[in-house]
């Protein structure tokens, strides 16, 4: 079965709880561990959190864009924005780069989606946005599907 | 979701005790009280319980990340207690625990900072 969910809101730091109860509440249909949930819920705070601080800089008329979709017990997660976007995807990437050490951004967000999720896929462009793709197969799911 | 932050100075220890969901959006609150207690209340070192947080992403990171600075130019150091498996992952992740010590317990932690008999 595929299900989708779509959802937007401003770019603002208190809708960082609600993305991330929103995705899981979604998610939990799959009945997935805690473990994966909070992995699931952390990625979705990584995420939004980049979108807002770095793709709108804490423009709240920005919006931010999530889409789940569930098949097969695979997540296929979408989180995007419009803003300025990024010209070097491979640096933002890398271990404990920031491009705002003064607001004490930890430059681990990259670092935790990758480990939390088994595909991560950034495409961004200067000037339209940033587009991250992040896909999980839950384990309770993958011996049903072999 | 918010996040709860408790701070109390014992013998020069500030204990911050951290409840509820720590990311951008509360992390801002727990450095603006945790580096007015730094400055303004004569303390040493940190304690960090982190028993009662449901929640951390890196903006937890960075923000611990800073106040270890902060009292690390006092000389002090800080100690984290009762971290759940989930935030030690993050800790594993990123290093952490190379520069910020971890123990079971506050209590254990005071007695490491050498704080006196403390009963909570």
């Amino acid at each position: 079965m595929r299900n989708e969910m779509n959802v937007q809101f401003s770019a603002l730091s208190e809708n960082e709880s609600f993305a991330r109860v929103a995705v899981a509440a979604f998610v939990a249909q799959l009945d997935p561990t805690m473990d994966e949930l909070t992995e699931i819920k952390t990625v979705v705070s990584e995420a939004v959190t980049n979108a807002i601080i770095h793709g709108y800089e804490g423009n709240p008329a920005g919006m931010v864009y999530i889409s789940v979709i569930l098949e097969d017990g695979l997540i296929d997660l979408i989180v995007r924005d419009e803003g300025i976007g990024m010209e070097d995807v491979e640096e933002a990437r890398e271990p404990l780069f920031t491009t705002k050490p003064e607001l004490e951004r930890s430059g681990m967000g990259f670092t935790i989606m990758e480990n939390f999720m088994d595909e991560i896929e950034v495409i961004s462009h200067k000037g339209t946005g940033t587009t991250i793709r992040l896909k999980k197969q839950l384990a309770n799911k993958k011996a049903m599907c072999n | 979701m918010s996040l709860t932050v408790e701070l109390e100075v014992v013998d020069q220890v500030l204990c911050l005790r951290l409840a509820g969901e720590l990311d951008h959006h509360t992390a801002e609150a727990l450095r603006n009280q945790a580096s007015e207690a730094i400055e303004n209340k004569g303390v040493r070192h940190i304690i960090l319980n982190l028993g009662e947080l449901t929640f951390m992403d890196s903006s937890g990171l960075g923000v611990i990340l800073g106040r270890y600075k902060h009292i690390k130019q006092k000389e002090g150091e800080m100690v984290v207690c009762a971290i759940s498996p989930a935030v030690r992952r993050l800790f594993d992740m990123s290093g952490l625990f190379k520069i910020i010590r971890m123990e079971t317990s506050e209590q254990e932690a005071l007695e490491r900072l050498g704080a006196a008999c403390y009963e909570k």
